[in-house]
């Protein structure tokens, strides 16, 4: 058991919480410390019953005792990691960082898992990010010339937590940076919803492209290859409308059904980013 | 009778029904003559707000800052309206832009019950000095009590009156009643009401909005809108005339912009057609019908029955995607039987 790498985590929100819980399932990973502010939220009390060590202290608490973790997820806020990127700099622990703060390389582990293995803080995208950049990547991969892509993500109201929700803009942001970096399209755009449907939705991506020639011989197979890879970090990702072309561009759609948790398994929102991070932090124990 | 605040919404809301192509031209024209008429809030942009133009819910002909820039030059005594959906359009790349280049009233909508997804938005527009309201969408979609919760969230956040948007065209008369005088009741802010015709009842439920205490009312020139329309802001503005409600709008010249309107900006009147009343029964957005007509065609499908579809799954404004994946799902299922 030793030999795990040691985590802990910054956010004690929905993300953070989901987070711990999958860090305990992976035979990699440990958690050492769940840090928020408030000893009486819901999260502190999850991580309680699970006898995971917890602290208010924010990043004081890894400042005080830095021997407590080799690798911190940061589950706060963009301005959150803006603040924690350089302490953790300092202490020499690896960072990933899962709110839009943009500090590090973007990873999204179906693209470039191995390319991140040397650096220190990487910057898990968004949650439409994760389930769209790998498909608007092989786009770019099966044609040359990509003019646009757009990317719309539906989550359920209810995985949408306050932070999420004073987020939009940066989420929008981000994801547009990382589909631009990763498909190179010369524009892109991301819009998100967010749905109050009761039974809660699960999450939808939509990923269309605008291409000068689209091949879609060539571009079905990739896809369903690349959605195979996702499928071995993120189960509940499916490919629900295989490529097609639609008034003469691109679409496809996919759907994220999470693990469920600490949410519900219409939260694959959450579900995808936080696979994600599991699957880049069992990157770096696997090399350690 | 209390004095209405009339909304026109002719050039944003307006342009759903032409696939978002209004020209520099046409927000020319229509703009002086509401201008003229007396009109107190002029709206413009893309159809779902700054920042939609994409192929999600259509691209616009006009980037909307050059939209902006010339009502902007063409309105004297009304104030320049724009609205803007968080999760469709940001501070950064739409809000910011819009107040620099001269945008007096700020309307952030979100879908009926999201409202906090407003709050950013709010604030940064109140912070600009303009004037800031903030809309509820399909809100046919959430009980009174709910309505009042959200709407006190845009009041907490700033906002200086809140629209109740029949996205749908889906109330009857008795709901319009119940749930402005919910708001009114629960806000000290000003409640407003924005119309859509599907079941033929957008005046009527302008008038029951009026009665019940609403002091905002919407409308635009003809109905120009998604599919049945909005309200006829020349209609509204005689029957009010008639109720003896002020408006501060000349009735001569907002009639002579309604003809306008019909002349320069529209292709066919609206009217309630069959989808369009499907749509209103289903309590589907009506800024779907352009897209369900031109889907159910390439999948040879019948677009009532998608419409019913996607009100079963109870789908909210920004999901167009979802028109595609249930008219290849009932076109499977056409090839089945």
């Amino acid at each position: 058991m030793s030999k795990k790498l040691k985590t802990a985590i910054l956010g004690s929100g929905l993300i953070g919480t989901d987070l711990m819980i999958k860090i305990m399932r992976s035979p990699y990973l440990e958690c050492t410390l769940f840090v928020g502010r408030n000893l009486q939220s819901k999260g502190m009390a999850k991580a309680l019953s699970l006898g995971v060590k917890i602290s208010d202290q924010s990043i004081d608490a890894i400042v005080k005792d830095p021997s407590c973790c080799d690798l911190v997820f940061d589950a706060t806020s963009a301005k959150g990691h803006a603040v924690h990127a350089p302490i953790l700099e300092k202490l020499g622990k690896l960072a990933i960082d899962l709110t839009p703060a943009q500090v590090g390389a973007m990873c999204v582990p179906g693209v470039n898992l191995k390319d991140c293995r040397g650096l220190k803080n990487v910057n898990m995208v968004t949650c439409g990010g994760q389930a769209s950049i790998p498909l608007a990547y092989v786009v770019g991969q099966v044609h040359k010339d990509v003019e646009y892509i757009e990317v719309v993500s539906t989550i359920s109201s209810r995985s949408a937590g306050p932070a999420t929700r004073a987020n939009l803009d940066e989420y929008i942001e981000t994801t547009e940076n990382g589909l631009k970096h990763f498909s190179g399209a010369a524009r892109t755009k991301a819009i998100l919803v967010l749905n109050p449907a009761q039974p809660c939705i699960n999450m939808q991506t939509t990923v269309r492209a605008t291409v000068a020639k689209p091949d879609m011989e060539a571009l079905i197979p990739r896809v369903k290859e690349m959605v195979g890879i996702i499928q071995k970090y993120v189960p509940g990702y499916n490919l629900v409308v295989a490529p097609t072309l639609e008034n003469n561009r691109i679409i496809m759609m996919v759907r994220v059904q999470g693990l469920g948790d600490y949410l519900p398994s219409y939260a694959g929102n959450l579900d995808i980013i936080n696979c994600a991070a599991i699957a880049m932090a069992e990157e770096y124990a696997k090399n350690a | 009778m209390h004095k209405l605040l009339i909304h026109d919404v002719t050039l944003r809301d307006g342009s759903h029904a032409i696939g978002h192509q209004l020209s520099a031209a046409q927000v020319a024209a229509y703009a002086a003559a509401a201008d003229k008429a007396g009109v107190p809030i002029i709206e413009v942009g893309h159809g779902n707000g700054l920042g939609a133009s994409s192929l999600q819910v259509g691209e616009s002909l006009l980037p909307d800052m050059e939209m902006i820039t010339v009502a902007r030059k063409n309105i004297s005594r009304s104030k320049l309206g724009i609205f803007i959906i968080p999760g469709f359009a940001t501070i950064n790349k739409d809000l910011k832009p819009a107040v620099e280049a001269g945008a007096d009233v700020v309307r952030v909508a979100s879908h009926c019950t999201e409202a906090d997804i407003t709050e950013r938005h709010i604030s940064y527009a109140r912070e600009k000095g303009k004037d800031v309201y903030g809309v509820l969408m399909m809100s046919h979609m959430a009980p009174k009590e709910t309505l009042a919760e959200e709407a006190l969230k845009m009041e907490s956040y700033g906002a200086q009156g809140v629209i109740l948007m029949d996205s749908a065209g889906a109330y009857l008369q008795n709901d319009v009643s119940e749930k402005v005088s919910a708001l009114v009741r629960a806000l000290t802010i000003p409640v407003g009401f924005h119309a859509h015709n599907n079941l033929g009842l957008a005046v009527a439920n302008s008038v029951a909005a009026a009665e019940a205490g609403a002091t905002i009312i919407d409308g635009s020139a003809r109905g120009f809108g998604a599919g049945a329309g909005n309200t006829p802001i020349e209609l509204l503005i005689g029957v009010f005339e008639k109720m003896g409600f002020a408006t501060g709008v000349e009735l001569y010249k907002i009639l002579d912009a309604s003809d306008i309107a019909e002349k320069e900006l529209m292709k066919v009147l609206p009217f309630p057609k069959p989808t369009s009343i499907v749509s209103g029964l289903a309590g589907v957005f009506s800024g779907f019908s352009k897209h369900v007509e031109r889907v159910a065609l390439e999948y040879k499908v019948d677009p009532r029955d998608i419409f019913f579809e996607l009100g079963r799954r109870r789908v909210v404004g920004g999901q167009e995607d979802l028109i595609v994946e249930v008219a290849i799902e009932l076109s499977r299922k056409k090839e089945l039987k």
